[in-house]
C-alpha cells in the first residue's frame, strides 16, 4: 500500500508543473490582453487564401523583390 | 443631393467628389491612404472591415521634436542606438482592420520589424532599426495613414510602469491550493468519524498524517502569502481604530489556521485547511472581479496628458530649435503654429492670435487676441503661425497651478466608508459577543470544549458571503454600467453615486455640445438673390464662422462672384451684377455696436442697408430639459460655468425654475464652491468636460467627464460618460441606488448562512465537512444572487 506515497508524489508534481505552466504564462503578459489575439488568429489564413486567389503572380514577384532589396 | 460616402473613411462625400481607382473619397488625404494601402498590398484592410480609415491630419512639422535624442531615449522602451522599440498610443484603434494594418506595418517601411497592437489599451508596440527609420519617421508615416499616435507630455514624464500581476498570482496560488486540499480532504470526507481508536478504515488511518501535513503545507502559501493583504488591511484598520470588514477576516483566517494546525499535530481532527483555503480563494475571487479596469481610459490625467512634449523656440538670429516644455524659461521666445497648444503664460509678440480656450475656461468662442495682449496656458491656437514670449515656467502658469492644490493629492477611495466596511463594525462586536458568550457558557458547563467553541464561532462567523456580496453587485454593474457608456473609476463609486443629493453642471462642453452650434437669424427676411448672393460669398471665406454659417444655410447653385474682398479680422465683401453684400462685424457692416449682446453674431448688409444679424448660440444636448426636470425632484441642481452670462436667457427657460446659474467662474472658484456645499454636509456630483473643470472634479464625492469622444483627453476624474448616453445620466443615478439594495439584500442572505452556522459552532457540533459545505454555499448563493439581481437591474436601465 506505499504505492500511495508514489501516486501522491506523481499527482502533486503534475499539479506543481501546472502551477508554474500558470505563473509563467501570467508572467510572460498573456493574460494582459485577452482580446487582440482572438482577433490576430482569424488574419493569416485569409490573408494566404486572397493572395493565393487574387493576385498570383505579381505578388510573388514583389516578395521576390523586397527580399533581394 | 446623392450621398456617395467616401470608400475610406465613411464620411459624407458632400460636393466634391474625388474619383480614384474606381472608388470614390471624400478628399485627398484619404486618397493618398487608399493609395499607400493599395500599392503595398494592403488593401485586404477594407475586405476586414469597409471604411474603417480616417482622413489623416496634416502633420508637417509637428513631430519635428522626436528629433531629438534626449525626448526619443525617454519615449522608447528600449533603444541600444540601432534597435529601439517604442509603445504609442493610437486612439483611432477601432477594429479588426486596424490591428490588421498595424501589425504588418513592415511592408510599408522595411524598418519595421515587428508590430504588435493591444487592442483594449490601444497601444501599437513597435520595433524598428534606426538606421532605415527614425522615430519621427515611423509616427510620420502612422499619422499619414491616419493612424497617428497621441503624444503628450504624460508619456516624457511618466515611464511606463509593468503591469501589476500580484492579484492573479494569489489567485492562482489560492485557487492551486483550494483544488489540491480538497483531494486531500477526500478520505476525512469518507471516513466520517471514525479514528484508530474506534477502529475505523485500516488504510485511510494509516495513511492520515501524511494527507493531513500535506495539506498543512499546502495552505502555507495561502495564509502567507495569498491572504497576506487581509492582515494588512485589518492592521492598518485597527491602527487608525476602525473596525473594517478585514478585522473578522483575518481574525477568522488566522483562527483556522492556528486550529487545524494544533488539530493535526495533537491528532484531535482533520483540520479546516480545505474551508481555510476556499476562503481565501472565494475571496480573492471577489476582489478579481471588483476589479475591471478600462485599460483604455485613464482616470488619473492631469493637464500633462494634455500638453505637447516640445514647442519650437526661436533662438537669437531667428533660427529655431526644439525646446522641451520643462525647459521653457521666463524671457523665450516661442513659435505656435496652427492647431497648436500654448504651453506657458505669455505675451503674444506677433501674429494674428485665434485662441480656443473652451477646454481651460469654458469660453465657447475662440478669443481674438492682437500683439501685446496676454495669452494663457492651454489655450490652442486656431489660425495661423504666432510667436509669443514665455512669461512664467510651465509649472507656475495661471492653468497649471491648479494642480498644486491638495485635492489633487488625496484619493477619495481611501477616505469613503463602503457599505460594507460599515457593517463589518457591528458584525465584529456581534461575532465577539457570542463567541465570548458561549465559550464562557461551556467553560461552566464543560470546559473541555470551551476552546473547540470558541475557535469554532470565529470561524464559521468569517464574512465570507458578506464581503463577497458588495464587489459581486458592483462589479457587475461596473461592468453594465460600461456597456452602457458610462465607465466608472471603480466600485466605490459607485456607492459614492447612490448617495449623491446635489448634482452640478458645467455648461460649455457638458450641457452644451461641442460640435455644432446653432444660429439664428434676426433683422429683415433676406430675398431669394440676397440669400444666394450670402451664400456664395461666404463661400470663398475660410473665416470658422463663415464655415459655420455656409454649412447652415440653405444650398444655393453656385455663382461666380464679381468680385471678393476679405478684410481681414472685420468681414467679407461679395459682390454679384449690381449688389454688394457686406458679411461681418456689426462695425464693418456700419451699424453701432448693441451693448448688451453677449453672443457671437455675423451682421449683413446689403447694398449699404443693414439686413440683420445672425446670431451664434449654443446649442444644448438632446433632452436637457426633460433631464433636468426629473432630476430636479430628487436632487438640487445647479450651473457653473466659466462663460459668459451670454446664454442667461436661454438657459432659465431650459432648466426647472429658480436653478441657479453662476458664471463667469475660475477654476478654483469651482473647486471651493463644492468644497463649501461639502461643508453643508452635500454630497455632490460635479459633471464637466474641460481642464477647468478638473479642480471641481477632484473635490465632488464623485466627479464625472463628459466626452464627446472617449479616446480623446478628459481630465481627471471618477466617471467618464459618452455625450450620446447624457439622457441616462440620472437613471445611471438612480440604478446604483438600486444596486446598494441589492447588496442589503444579500447581506441579509449571507447572514442567515452565519446563524445556521453559528448553531453548530455554539452547540459544539462543528464538524470540519460542515464548514466545507456550508462556506461555499453560502458564497456561491450570494454570488448568483447579486448577479442575477444586477443584470435584471441592468436590463431596466433601458426602459
Amino acid at each position: 500500500m506505499s504505492v500511495i506515497y508514489v501516486l501522491l508524489a506523481i499527482s502533486i508534481v503534475v499539479a506543481v508543473f501546472f502551477f508554474i505552466a500558470f505563473i509563467v504564462s501570467v508572467k510572460s503578459g498573456q493574460y494582459d490582453d485577452s482580446y487582440t489575439p482572438s482577433v490576430r488568429m482569424l488574419f493569416e489564413d485569409e490573408l494566404v487564401q486572397k493572395k493565393a486567389t487574387k493576385k498570383k503572380d505579381s505578388i510573388e514577384d514583389k516578395i521576390q523583390l523586397n527580399k533581394q532589396l | 443631393m446623392d450621398t456617395t460616402n467616401c470608400y475610406h473613411c465613411g464620411d459624407d462625400c458632400g460636393n466634391t467628389i474625388i474619383e480614384f481607382d474606381e472608388k470614390n473619397f471624400c478628399c485627398n488625404g484619404c486618397k493618398t491612404v487608399y493609395d499607400i494601402f493599395a500599392s503595398n498590398d494592403l488593401s485586404y484592410y477594407y475586405d476586414l472591415q469597409s471604411a474603417a480609415g480616417t482622413t489623416p491630419k496634416a502633420v508637417e512639422e509637428k513631430y519635428d521634436f522626436l528629433d531629438t535624442s534626449a525626448i526619443v531615449e525617454r519615449l522608447t522602451e528600449f533603444n541600444d542606438g540601432n534597435l529601439q522599440i517604442v509603445n504609442l498610443y493610437i486612439p483611432h484603434i477601432h477594429c479588426s482592420s486596424c490591428i490588421w494594418v498595424l501589425e504588418n506595418l513592415n511592408k510599408l517601411n522595411s524598418g519595421i520589424h515587428y508590430s504588435q497592437v493591444d487592442f483594449p489599451k490601444k497601444t501599437v508596440r513597435i520595433t524598428y532599426r534606426t538606421s532605415n527609420i527614425s522615430l519621427k519617421d515611423l509616427v510620420t508615416l502612422l499619422a499619414r495613414i491616419g493612424y497617428e499616435p497621441y503624444i503628450s507630455l504624460d508619456d516624457y514624464d511618466n515611464k511606463k510602469k509593468g503591469a501589476d500581476r500580484s492579484l492573479i498570482y494569489k489567485l492562482g496560488v489560492a485557487g492551486f491550493a483550494f483544488g489540491n486540499v480538497m483531494f486531500l480532504s477526500f478520505p476525512d470526507y469518507f471516513d466520517l468519524s471514525t479514528s484508530k481508536a474506534s477502529g475505523g478504515e485500516f488504510w485511510l488511518n494509516q495513511y492520515q498524517d501524511v494527507f493531513r501535513w500535506l495539506m498543512f503545507t499546502f495552505s502555507l502559501p495561502v495564509v502567507f502569502y495569498a491572504g497576506a493583504d487581509y492582515f494588512v488591511s485589518a492592521y492598518k484598520g485597527l491602527r487608525s481604530k476602525i473596525l473594517n470588514i478585514d478585522v473578522p477576516i483575518a481574525l477568522g483566517i488566522v483562527v483556522l489556521f492556528l486550529r487545524s494546525t494544533f488539530d493535526i499535530i495533537f491528532n484531535w481532527g482533520p483540520g479546516f485547511f480545505d474551508s481555510l483555503t476556499g476562503l481565501v480563494f472565494f475571496l480573492l475571487l471577489g476582489k478579481f472581479f471588483q476589479q475591471k479596469t478600462y485599460s483604455f481610459l485613464s482616470f488619473e490625467r492631469d493637464y500633462k496628458s494634455y500638453f505637447p512634449i516640445a514647442v519650437t523656440r526661436i533662438v537669437t538670429g531667428g533660427n529655431e530649435e526644439t525646446v522641451q516644455v520643462h525647459d521653457i524659461k521666463r524671457g523665450d521666445r516661442l513659435l505656435i503654429r496652427n492647431e497648436e497648444l500654448i504651453p506657458v503664460d505669455g505675451i503674444l509678440i506677433e501674429g494674428n492670435a485665434r485662441i480656443d480656450y473652451s477646454f481651460v475656461t469654458g469660453e465657447s468662442e475662440p478669443v481674438r487676441k492682437v500683439s501685446g495682449d496676454k495669452i494663457f496656458a492651454g489655450g490652442k491656437q486656431l489660425q495661423g503661425v504666432i510667436e509669443m514670449e514665455a512669461l512664467k515656467k510651465v509649472s507656475q502658469s495661471y492653468l497649471t497651478q491648479l494642480w498644486s492644490n491638495s485635492v489633487f493629492q488625496t484619493n477619495k477611495s481611501d477616505t469613503f466608508q463602503t457599505l460594507t466596511d460599515s457593517i463589518g463594525k457591528r458584525f465584529t462586536i456581534t461575532v465577539l459577543s457570542i463567541a465570548a458568550i458561549s465559550t464562557a457558557f461551556w467553560l461552566y458547563h464543560e470546559p473541555g470544549k470551551a476552546m473547540n467553541v470558541f475557535t469554532a464561532v470565529l470561524i464559521i462567523a468569517c464574512p465570507c458571503a458578506l464581503s463577497l456580496a458588495a464587489p459581486f453587485t458592483l462589479g457587475n454593474m461596473l461592468r453594465i454600467f460600461g456597456r452602457k457608456k458610462f465607465y466608472l473609476k471603480d466600485t466605490v463609486t459607485i456607492e459614492q453615486l447612490a448617495q449623491i443629493d446635489t448634482a452640478i453642471f458645467d455648461k460649455t462642453g457638458t450641457i452644451t455640445t461641442t460640435k455644432e452650434s446653432v444660429a439664428t437669424y434676426e433683422g429683415m427676411p433676406l430675398t431669394a438673390e440676397e440669400e444666394s448672393l450670402l451664400k456664395n460669398t461666404i463661400r470663398a471665406s475660410n473665416h470658422t464662422l463663415s464655415r459655420e454659417l455656409y454649412e447652415m444655410l440653405s444650398e444655393q447653385n453656385i455663382v461666380t462672384l464679381d468680385e471678393y474682398e476679405e478684410h481681414l479680422g472685420k468681414g467679407i465683401i461679395g459682390t454679384k451684377d449690381s449688389n454688394r453684400m457686406k458679411v461681418g462685424s456689426a462695425d464693418f457692416v456700419g451699424e453701432p455696436q448693441i451693448e448688451g449682446n453677449l453672443n457671437t453674431s455675423v451682421h449683413i448688409s446689403s447694398n449699404d442697408s443693414y439686413k440683420g444679424k445672425f446670431v451664434f448660440h449654443n446649442e444644448y444636448r438632446d433632452g436637457i430639459s426633460n433631464v433636468f426636470r426629473t432630476m430636479s425632484e430628487t436632487l438640487q441642481l445647479a450651473i457653473l460655468s466659466g462663460d459668459n452670462a451670454g446664454e442667461k436667457a436661454r438657459l432659465e427657460k431650459l432648466l426647472p425654475k429658480l436653478t441657479p446659474l453662476y458664471f463667469n467662474q475660475k477654476p478654483e472658484q469651482k473647486l471651493e464652491f463644492v468644497k463649501s456645499l461639502q461643508h453643508q454636509n452635500k454630497k455632490v456630483m460635479m459633471v464637466g468636460d474641460g481642464l477647468n473643470d478638473a479642480g471641481a472634479l477632484a473635490q465632488a464625492n464623485v466627479g464625472i467627464a463628459i466626452s464627446e469622444n472617449i479616446n480623446v483627453f478628459s481630465p481627471a476624474c471618477d466617471g467618464i460618460l459618452d455625450a450620446t448616453k447624457f439622457k441616462q445620466l440620472y437613471r445611471y443615478i438612480l440604478a446604483s441606488k438600486k444596486a446598494i439594495k441589492i447588496i442589503k439584500v444579500s447581506f441579509v442572505l449571507s447572514l442567515l448562512y452565519n446563524i445556521i452556522g453559528l448553531y453548530f459552532a455554539v452547540t459544539g457540533r462543528l464538524e470540519p465537512v460542515i464548514a466545507a459545505i456550508l462556506m461555499p454555499l453560502s458564497s456561491i448563493s450570494v454570488v448568483a444572487f447579486t448577479t442575477i439581481m444586477t443584470n435584471i437591474l441592468g436590463k431596466k436601465i433601458d426602459r
